[in-house]
């Protein structure tokens, strides 16, 4: 059985609230058109959706400062997004094109932006987990205030990188948030299939790193634990490991028959829907109206075809360009 | 004539240690990471006494967690730092594949070129003492398959000291492959000086064979050449120093002088660097050949660690001389 549907008073002003309950259906919107456009063709590879988990991206990345730095995963679009990504952008890099944020050379697995420090969705299990450490390093001995948010699946709980990096983080005490998005399945492996151990905060409790563990369908749960954990982390206390108990709704890619879980299970957990309940709770607050969500709704949606718009009138990458920047140019970036 | 008056001798090893404690001087974000550097002073003591000189922040001892000290230095590199990370053995570097391979060297290029990774990375490699086949692997040949990263062979004392300067100075990851057969060879270092990491260098010339080797191999090699030199063999060794990317016109103007060439390499033959050699000769120096290339590399057997065995497994002068005369049409 699973718990019930978030509930209970939202404890932020009506602005807030509505920033939050908007970001999480801008992740909705683009991902469904995103999903449509795939069927279309127009986006092609692999393609990962974050529908179901929006309140982890919102309520934790509303929690981070400005300077902070983000190391995420192939299921990234989200992070992205909230983070101050143009969706735009996004949708550009996601066909293909030039006037995505790396141009068009990653696609939906690989955004990045030096502007708001996005270093990268790692499509690499685990892989983000080492640079992201790296990069608190830096912080620490460059003495900036400024912490690293580094998201990661359940999946990357097996993997070496992470335990590796786990201890060194612990005993360097770097400033580092660990963000584990727990959504239950490692693709198609269902966590009790793969770990003795399933509770994962004792994973990272081990290497003496202190641990929260929060509703990740629940937005204002999510904000609220990250909210703490930022502010222990930035203090100069050292990492912390934060637990997003979440659910996909979505298969695991475009090529996923989902024959690892059931049906019920999947609209069981749709109960718990990050939007719909967040927007019920909402109403019934009285900060929100059902006229004033459908217009946020229509708002977005235009600029979800805004997106699809600009990406279609993107150009692609000259051929001619192919080789440039496996180095750097001669002068740059020092 | 040489003037030796500015010069001294040192040890590749103290050669090395100058040219790593240099680094540290002069950039406050220049930092050491890796297993032992510190308090060991490094295993193969290239970092000895630098951590009583510059601290435990920037000379950092890590646990054998080679894959995420790896992978901290991408991320301390992106951060503003200028992190060199010791993997204490390439054989250990396999550890730390996927994130030099997947991560560093894709960085620049996959990110738009928003950002880049200056990264310093320097392991030992190589074979001849006797370690058995878990550790003496000469995998630098295969890190210099991989577009985005630039590799580095120094082989000489002046290259020991002066290479990390500029392997530092560039802005993406570079890998530094010291040779362990080569810590206690010693040379004349001049007082000042500065390297490139573009050009293979000609440390021999010759007429009727080129040597092109780098690494542990090219001692073995100026070897081979002064032996041929007692039977008016001219032999010029071409040290290619820099492995990725491989200095091409270096390689056909030595081909074009001596018309025929011996490649030398550690590595295994099959599907190595010395193959690349071989194929970059063909494409762009084929009808300058009056014999065809030949090569001296590593016998396709895990190194073994009996001595007549492991020396037999090497290339060895006596090697490199009998290819040359097959070259040459004479008998050994």
């Amino acid at each position: 059985m699973i718990a019930p549907p978030p509930s209970g008073p939202v404890p932020y002003a009506r602005d807030f609230a509505r920033q939050l309950l908007t970001d999480m259906l801008r992740i909705r919107r683009m991902e469904e058109k995103s999903a449509e456009l795939y069927g279309a063709g127009k986006i092609r590879g692999f393609l990962h959706l974050y529908i179901g988990e929006e309140a982890v991206a919102v309520g934790a990345l509303h929690a981070l400062q400005a300077e902070d730095n983000l190391v995420t995963t192939y299921r990234e679009h989200a992070h992205a997004l909230v983070r101050g990504m143009p969706m735009d952008v996004i949708m550009a890099e996601m066909y293909g094109k030039r006037e995505g944020c790396s141009l068009g050379r990653g696609g939906s697995m690989h955004l990045f932006d030096k502007r708001t420090r996005l270093f990268g969705g790692n499509a690499i299990v685990a892989g983000g987990l080492p640079v992201a450490a790296g990069l608190a390093l830096a912080d620490k001995m460059q003495k900036t205030d400024r912490i690293t948010a580094c998201f990661f699946g359940d999946g990357a709980v097996a993997e070496g990188a992470f335990h590796e990096t786990m201890n060194l983080a612990a005993l360097w005490q770097l400033p580092v948030l660990f963000c584990c998005e727990n959504n239950r399945y490692a693709m198609g492996t269902a966590l009790e299939r793969s770990e003795s151990q399933t509770d994962l905060c004792a994973k990272a409790a081990s290497y003496k790193m202190p641990t929260i563990k929060t509703d990740g369908m629940d937005v204002v749960a999510v904000h609220e634990a990250t909210r703490e954990a930022q502010a222990q982390v930035r203090s100069g206390a050292g990492p912390l490991f934060i637990e997003y108990q979440t659910y996909r709704f979505r298969a695991h890619s475009m090529f996923d028959a989902e024959l690892y879980r059931s049906k019920a299970e999947v609209e069981e957990w749709k109960t718990r829907g990050p939007i719909h309940t967040f927007s019920a709770r909402l109403k019934q607050e009285g900060k929100l109206s059902e006229e004033e969500f459908l217009a946020l709704d229509a708002e977005v949606n235009a600029e979800v075809a805004a997106a699809v718009t600009f990406a279609e009138a993107g150009t692609w990458e000259p051929l001619e360009h192919m080789l440039a920047d496996v180095y750097t140019p001669a002068g740059g970036q020092l | 004539m040489i003037d030796n008056t500015n010069k001294k001798r040192i040890s590749y090893r103290d050669a090395l240690h100058d040219g790593l404690r240099e680094a540290l001087q002069q950039d406050p974000r220049v930092f050491l990471l890796g297993e032992d550097v510190g308090r060991y002073g490094g295993t193969y003591a290239v970092s000895k006494n630098l951590l009583d000189e510059f601290g435990p922040e920037r000379i950092r001892d890590t646990p054998l967690s080679e894959l995420a000290f790896v992978g901290m230095g991408i991320g301390a590199a992106l951060g503003g730092m200028r992190p060199i990370v010791e993997v204490m053995t390439v054989n250990f570097s396999l550890l730390a594949l996927d994130q030099i391979i997947n991560t560093a060297a894709i960085y620049h290029h996959m990110s738009g070129g928003q950002f880049s990774v200056p990264l310093v990375i320097r392991m030992s490699t190589g074979a001849g003492r006797q370690v058995a086949a878990q550790h003496s692997n000469s995998f630098e040949g295969w890190f210099a398959h991989i577009p985005g990263i630039k590799i580095l062979a120094p082989a000489t004392i002046d290259d020991a000291r002066h290479m990390l300067a500029a392997a530092l100075a560039d802005p993406d990851p570079v890998l530094l492959f010291e040779h362990a057969a080569l810590y206690n060879m010693e040379g004349e270092l001049p007082a000042d000086g500065s390297v490139d990491i573009k050009s293979a260098k000609v440390r021999r010339a010759g007429t009727d064979v080129a040597l092109i080797t780098y690494g542990g191999s090219l001692p073995k090699a100026l070897q081979a050449a002064e032996a041929l030199a007692q039977e008016n063999i001219s032999a010029e060794v071409l040290d290619l120093r820099v492995l990725r990317p491989l200095d091409t016109g270096a390689i056909v103007a030595s081909v074009r002088k001596c018309h025929r060439a011996v490649v030398i390499d550690e590595g295994w033959r099959s599907g190595s660097l010395s193959a690349e050699v071989m194929a970059r000769i063909m494409e762009q120096a084929f009808f300058d050949l009056d014999a065809p290339v030949a090569r001296v590399c590593a016998e396709e057997v895990p190194i073994p660690y009996a001595r007549h065995l492991e020396e037999a497994a090497l290339p060895q002068p006596e090697k490199i001389i009998t290819a040359v005369k097959a070259l040459l049409g004479e008998s050994a």
